[in-house]
């Protein structure tokens, strides 16, 4: 039984907004402050604003539209092909490659969408799931275009705006992750707290009442799908103008489950779950594969067991849960 | 005659790998029809499975047969008490719950696999009589893919009997139809369903074993193998074992025979095929009643 406090505080949690607060300046302090500590650790930084920036956009789609997806690498793999591909044969200005990884993305969920988003349930799930089994076989299966197993290599990336020229201490590349990873969560941001943002939130809830509101569920859904997946392309277009190697493991099942894992464990539906998750992730699983990968494989098990049975809103949920008990912040629980 | 000998051949390790899909998706099929759990855990107890099997043949000596039998029971015993204790966690939760629970079990399971037996491959030591070919004239068929077309058939004979002339076989069949009819008129459907469950296992521990010369015994089979069963159950149609059984089939064959005659597509085609297939069913091929 719901009681009326309890009703209004979920439509409360639903429906509200996500406005800029102090919180938001913290991942920028956070990345300048690394800059200087990183040291050699530089790149695993990159790293983990790679998957900041993926993980977001799964969260656009999971968090915010509620589609379960198992494929989501689909559009990362896109995305690093894109680059690569780009950066080949076309040109090898960065910033111009990520936008065509992001339109290559975008183009992808426009096109795999509608035929995905039709369904419901576990079709949907094994249905994107097939969908980035099939790239992954597509890339296999193509080796003149996509080098097959030994992947996209040998290309160049030029300096950014032409001045900053990516550095083997991965200096530069730092600073451009860290500026489309702004970009890319301030555009969360806006779309999340927009008209659009609102009714995909309502789908989320409740898919027959906003269908019988006037709202186009599907086409509302496709769109999102597109958004999300053309920023999961921008992450895989990044990596792959970062560590100029597009491999077939950026369409693996593996990666897939990994950003979920990653969304899971920082919290959905609130952006910033993203941030804690997969800066969590990604250092914890670069220690540990360093010293044994099924130890790593097995804590992950475990964990993910337990957070989804004691906190399934992650580690933004227990934050909040914490903050509400001592009795400051914004105190939604 | 070469050319039809030679499909013959393939036609042979079709079935055979359509056999094993089938063995190992019947527990999946149910799981999802009964108590809608997607349990992406169930390919490791095939793996788990295979593990037994191949523990009791090389170390302890056993009898094929026999040692079929025996990890076939202790991976039922293993389902059984999973079912009791974390798949009650599982039931509780969401959608996306249970996949990213039933993941995390995959996941512990892999790795412990790893813990005890390292991440080389290994694949069941066979007696002479069963590697050897059988020559039918111009065609040669692997003995063993015809034991196991055989071993399969009898055991998917001796489910279709027990579901479809036993007490408990009209019970299950009235559960998948109507869970809360049944509920209704008496039957326990949880209970039946924790049998139903362990027999699942049991089943795909049996296929993990019998699959291994050819779907070879390593840690990541849990996952590796995942897709291809979760691909018969959504074609069959969920909870539908006559699906599932027409859907292994189906694209146990049709995999087989596309990897040979289509080499540069690879596994391509089964992936078009199936997304193409739930585009026009969502809800299954084979399932009663269509889309």
């Amino acid at each position: 039984m719901t009681t009326d406090a309890q009703a209004s505080r979920i439509v409360r949690d639903a429906f509200s907004r996500h406005p800029l607060s102090w919180i938001d300046a913290l991942p920028w302090v956070a990345v300048a402050g690394l800059y200087f500590a990183a040291g050699t650790y530089l790149p695993l930084g990159t790293q983990v604003m790679i998957a900041i920036i993926f993980a977001l956009a799964l969260d656009l789609a999971l968090g915010f539209g509620g589609i379960a997806t198992l494929g989501h690498a689909a559009f990362f793999g896109l995305g690093a092909y894109a680059a690569g591909l780009y950066a080949l044969d076309i040109s090898t200005e960065p910033i111009s490659g990520l936008v065509a990884a992001g339109l290559v993305g975008g183009i992808g969920g426009l096109i795999a969408g509608p035929l995905v988003l039709r369904t419901r349930g576990l079709t949907l799930v094994m249905l994107t799931l097939a969908v980035a089994t099939l790239l992954h076989e597509l890339a296999n299966s193509f080796k003149s275009v996509t080098g097959g197993a030994d992947g996209l290599f040998g290309y160049k990336i030029a300096p950014v705006f032409g001045i900053f020229s990516f550095d083997l201490a991965g200096r530069t590349a730092y600073w451009y992750g860290a500026a489309v990873m702004a970009v890319v969560f301030f555009l969360c941001k806006a779309l999340v707290n927009s008209p659009f943002g609102l009714a995909v939130r309502g789908i989320r809830e409740n898919q027959v009442r906003m269908r019988m509101l006037g709202v186009p569920v599907i086409s509302r859904l496709v769109m999102l799908y597109a958004i999300s997946g053309a920023l999961a392309a921008v992450a895989g277009g990044l990596s792959a103008q970062v560590t100029k190697l597009v491999g077939l493991d950026s369409l693996t099942f593996t990666l897939s489950g990994n950003v979920l894992v990653m969304l899971i464990l920082g919290g959905t539906g609130s952006l910033y779950g993203a941030f804690l998750g997969a800066t969590l992730f990604v250092v914890l699983s670069d220690r540990a594969a360093a010293v044994d990968p099924f130890n790593w494989l097995f804590a992950v098990g475990i964990v993910l067991i337990l957070a989804v049975r004691y906190a399934p809103q992650g580690l933004v949920g227990l934050i909040e849960q914490l903050a509400a008990r001592a009795g400051w912040g914004r105190g939604r629980a | 005659m070469k050319l039809t000998a030679t499909a013959l051949a393939l036609m042979v390790d079709g079935v055979a790998y359509a056999m094993i899909l089938f063995l190992m998706s019947v527990g999946l099929t149910i799981t999802l029809g009964v108590m809608r759990i997607a349990n992406l855990a169930h390919c490791g107890f095939a793996m788990i499975g295979g593990y037994l099997g191949f523990m009791l043949v090389s170390k302890a000596g056993f009898g094929v047969i026999l040692a079929l039998i025996v990890s076939a029971a202790g991976t039922m015993v293993l389902g059984a008490a999973l079912e009791r204790t974390v798949y009650r966690w599982v039931y509780t939760t969401g959608e996306l719950g249970q996949i990213l629970m039933t993941i995390g079990l995959a996941f512990v399971m892999i790795a412990s696999v790893n813990l005890v037996y390292g991440n080389d491959m290994h694949a069941l030591p066979l007696p002479s009589s069963l590697t050897e070919n059988m020559n039918f004239g111009a065609v040669s068929i692997s003995a063993y893919r015809i034991f196991i077309i055989v071993v399969s058939t009898v055991i998917a004979g001796v489910l279709w009997a027990i579901l479809e002339y036993t007490d408990y076989g009209a019970r299950l069949r009235a559960a998948v139809d109507n869970p809360r009819m049944a509920r209704c008129v008496g039957i326990d459907v949880p209970r039946m369903f924790s049998a139903t469950f362990a027999g699942g296992c049991g089943l795909a521990g049996a296929a993990g074993f019998l699959g291994s010369p050819f779907l070879p015994l390593e840690p990541f089979y849990a996952l590796e193998y995942l897709v291809p069963i979760l691909m018969v159950v959504a074609v069959g149609g969920l909870g539908s074992l006559k699906g599932s059984f027409l859907a292994a089939l189906l694209l146990g064959v049709v995999d087989t025979l596309g990897r040979y005659y289509v080499p540069a597509l690879g596994a391509f085609v089964i992936y078009l095929a199936v997304c193409a297939l739930l585009l026009w069913r969502p809800q299954g091929v084979f399932a009663r009643g269509g889309a």
